[in-house]
């Protein structure tokens, strides 16, 4: 029998379903992939495995066996033991999963005594021993650390370390490397692989990356709406899709590379030697005893029309730089802007220069006022820089050129997906013909089939209006599809720079090379064990 | 006019909280009914009809010799017996249906001051003669008005201080804070005996004077609002396209502390209307013989051998501050994100 069956399974909102009739099983020491685009009700699927439905939400019909039982109305004393001690969660968001009150050893330590009483010494002995196996460096010195005195991905192996405590026989990964830079990424799957196969782990893992399911999975359900289009072991699925949806996903890929630049294009923007630091302060006195030098002595030049590059995993510098460019930060150093130095212009003039240069930010839901429409949104830049010339047929001309219609103008952001919503953040920057916008990661928070648009829509907007781009990104093969031109930052210093080609097929640094394997090629990374 | 789908669906919420929903029409209706208390409770007739003239005393100051010759030239006063008679001797006269405005003596009382309930003073009369139940409604206005007053004026402060101090953070942020902190160290209570040894402190008065102190009640909130607000992705989008200060301020942040602010705004009013009673009970507050709840539970410490006193000013005072936390509640409730409408 197997570990786990589900069947016919339902999740209702009230009249609403979510999930509608999703059948699947699992094994011990398999690996089933939930795959679906955000929306298609695999993290739902996931969570009422162990009943942890957030408020509101049903199971209006189904039935769920874990290791032979019932968890659908199941008491609550079963549901504790299962949860945790039959199986184990990790989830997306490793930032706040954590308590950020709570020291990493306690909480690990209260995942190991929930389920069985211990003395004080042998459950510190357990902690250590988990977090050891979850490839967590030095554990035994810093159970006494607080989750945000960790790395992204030093978090997810608490995470890991917690859901494997209690030696649960289910492993189930919500979108476990999602939120980390790519190089970590390939590492805790390896991790994850390398425990499932010692232990005899079942693994539920959710994602909507299809590499690491063509990578780490032995069997493969594609999600849509909350229906499964389609199952079967991965090879035969990925060589042979039948169902049309799955066909999409797999031919969802950012392509194509960026027209070729003027030769002669004229400079546009020029950063000398920028830097930001932020002073550290402590004790009473607020005495600065460190400086974090986030963008460290950093020149830069963009053309017009032209796209730059800028690549660097979390906490690089990237965005900061950017902020800085557009003096949304305080910085030092000369930035260079249509021939005049921003750094001494007046707050009046500033502003009028705003017009010229936009930006467009990671996260659509986070990047557009709740309680304003779209129309108002994408005009509010106008009111300011251009006010009453023909407002409203100038916002619907933007808002056609991103794809979308008029009569969308009067609803709300929350009416609308992640990509349209992308699409309006794009409509807001473009619509004062602006000469460069700073796209900060504007693709990665989207599915793979809306970053395909987007990019054509953002390849097909430069070439109209000669828009410069400072493109921010940490995924490399959307960098690849757009840019000219490549800087790659760590530490808040450039490594790397050269014209994209150069960069892609010859990286001369060590730290662009690993880079590009963890992107490229996700099966050719070597896996050491600390981060 | 067209609603925002999360301004329906706070709608929805607080019309679903059946408790705070009637808390909230009850106090409407008492609140709008007590602005019109001269039409139920007062010493001059609502309509007199004399001598094939109409007469609206309610509303006009009428002297006394239109009434005939043996009356004076001074304001017509309509509890003169010998009035009435005049009036009823040449047309008739409607009544409201308590004839006591709260600074009416009561002339005929059968017992000495303080009276016991009767027909003709439902709730009694207080030691001075007067009508426990009118002084009630009059004094419901006053406290409620002096409230809403109040609490409009310190979050309008308070909104704008949080404001400028979540917005610009930094020095700004840290001189207002250590500002705040020794200011709300003045002893008020103080000050107010001293401001009442020089001047009789009237309505505008002492609303001025608690608004110095009372204004710091909502900063704390919109500040924190501000600071976490100016970091949003939708903010700094707004700063990068140009968007001055104050707009920015207005238009992405101000809405998100709202939110917090009027969670709050129907205990602050409470707590206005419990002040203001507080300061009429030691004496502090409003002029001698203005209407006040205060002041009758002041009359109930010093008259316990009439408990009618003591009864009406708990029944009332309870109520009301019972009614406002119940529609605190439900507004509360009403903003909660996380809360579902319907079962």
């Amino acid at each position: 029998m197997s570990l786990l069956s589900v069947e016919n399974l339902s999740v209702a909102f009230g009249a609403k379903r979510v999930v509608d009739g999703v059948s699947f099983t699992l094994d011990r020491g398999e690996t089933l992939a939930l795959v679906g685009e955000s929306g298609s009700g695999k993290s739902l699927t996931a969570l009422s495995l162990l009943q942890l439905l957030p408020r509101g939400g049903i199971n209006p019909t189904g039935k769920i066996q874990l290791d032979g039982q019932d968890m659908i109305g199941a008491a609550p004393e079963l549901l504790h033991k299962a949860r945790g001690g039959l199986a184990g969660m990790v989830f997306q968001e490793p930032m706040t999963s954590l308590n950020p009150l709570h020291r990493i050893g306690h909480q690990v330590a209260e995942a190991v005594t929930l389920h069985r009483t211990l003395s004080a010494d042998a459950s510190r002995d357990r902690v250590i021993a988990a977090l050891n196996e979850a490839g967590f460096p030095d554990a035994e010195r810093r159970l006494d650390a607080f989750p945000h005195q960790l790395s992204g991905g030093q978090r997810q192996r608490v995470m890991i370390a917690m859901a494997l405590a209690n030696d649960p026989a289910l492993l189930i990964a919500d979108e476990p490397t999602t939120a980390l830079d790519v190089t970590i990424q390939s590492r805790i799957l390896s991790l994850l692989e390398r425990l499932k196969s010692e232990r005899g782990l079942a693994m539920l893992l959710i994602t909507h990356d299809l590499r690491i399911v063509r990578r780490f999975a032995d069997r493969v359900c594609v999600m849509k709406d909350g229906v499964i289009v389609e199952s079967g072991a991965v090879q035969t699925v990925f060589a042979a899709p039948a169902h049309p949806y799955t066909r999409m996903l797999l031919d969802a890929v950012p392509g194509g590379r960026p027209d070729d630049l003027a030769p002669d294009a004229k400079l546009l923007l020029e950063i000398d030697h920028a830097r930001v630091h932020f002073p550290v302060r402590r004790g009473l006195l607020r005495r600065v005893v460190s400086v974090v030098r986030a963008v460290d002595d950093v020149s830069l030049t963009v053309r017009e029309g032209e796209t730059v590059g800028l690549v660097g995993e979390s906490g690089s510098g990237k965005t900061t730089l950017a902020l800085a460019a557009l003096r949304l930060e305080p910085v030092l150093g000369r930035i260079i802007f249509m021939g005049r130095d921003l750094s001494v212009l007046s707050g009046r003039d500033m502003r009028r220069m705003r017009a010229r240069m936009q930006i467009v930010f990671q996260d659509p839901f986070g990047s557009l006022s709740p309680r304003m429409t779209v129309g108002d949104i994408v005009g509010e830049g106008l009111a300011v820089h251009e006010p009453g010339r023909d407002q409203t047929r100038r916002v619907i001309a933007a808002l056609e050129e991103v794809g979308l219609t008029a009569d969308q103008m009067g609803r709300y952001p929350h009416e609308f997906s992640g990509g349209q919503r992308q699409r309006i953040a794009i409509a807001r920057a473009i619509v004062l013909n602006p000469a460069l916008i700073v796209l900060d990661e504007p693709t990665s928070a989207l599915d793979m089939s809306v970053q395909a648009q987007i990019i054509d829509l953002l390849r097909d907007l430069r070439v109209r209006h000669n828009l410069a781009y400072l493109f921010i990104s940490h995924d490399l093969k959307v960098v690849r599809a757009l840019a000219h031109r490549v800087v790659v930052l760590r530490g808040g210093k450039i490594v790397e720079e050269g014209p994209a080609d150069a960069i892609f097929t010859a990286p001369r640094e060590d730290y662009t090379k690993s880079l590009m394997e963890a992107a490229f090629d996700l099966d050719r990374v070597t896996t050491p064990l600390s981060l | 006019m067209k609603l925002a789908p999360v301004t329906k669906r706070r709608l929805a919420i607080f019309r679903g909280n059946r408790r705070g929903f009637f808390a909230f029409w009850i106090f409407l209706v008492l609140f709008g009914a007590s602005l019109f208390a001269e039409l139920f409770a007062n010493d001059r007739p609502l309509l007199i009809r004399y001598d094939h003239a109409w007469y609206v005393p309610v509303l006009v100051d009428y002297s006394g010799d239109q009434f005939g010759d043996d009356f004076l030239p001074t304001d017509a006063d309509y509890t003169d017996p010998s009035l009435i008679d005049a009036i009823g001797a040449k047309g008739w006269m409607i009544w409201p249906p308590l004839r006591y405005r709260y600074d009416t003596t009561v002339r005929d009382l059968p017992v000495p001051s303080p009276a016991p309930p009767s027909f003709k003073n439902p709730l009694g009369t207080d030691d001075q003669a007067r009508d426990v139940l009118a002084r009630v409604i009059y004094g419901f206005r006053l406290s409620v008005l002096f409230g809403f007053v109040l609490t409009g004026l310190t979050s309008i402060v308070g909104v704008i201080a949080g404001a400028l101090q979540g917005f610009y953070g930094g020095l700004t942020d840290l001189l207002f804070q250590r500002f705040i902190e020794v200011w709300s160290g003045m002893p008020e209570l103080y000050l107010l005996i001293i401001l009442g040894s020089l001047i009789t402190p009237g309505f505008w008065v002492l609303l001025i004077f608690l608004l110095l102190f009372r204004w710091m009640n909502l900063t704390g909130v919109v500040r924190a609002e501000f600071l976490r607000g100016r970091n949003l992705e939708y903010v700094r989008a707004a700063k990068a396209l140009g968007v001055s200060d104050i707009v920015v301020m207005w238009r992405h942040i101000l809405p998100n502390a709202m939110v917090a602010t009027l969670t709050y705004v129907p205990f602050l009013l409470s707590g206005s209307v419990t002040l203001l009673s507080t300061l009429d009970f030691l004496g502090f507050g409003m002029p001698p013989g203005s209407p006040s709840l205060g002041e009758l539970v002041a009359q109930a410490k010093s008259n316990l051998q009439a408990p009618w006193l003591g009864i009406t000013a708990f029944c009332v005072l309870g109520g009301v501050l019972t009614l406002l936390i119940f529609i605190g509640e439900a507004v509360r409730d009403a903003f909660d994100p996380r809360r579902f409408s319907g079962p």
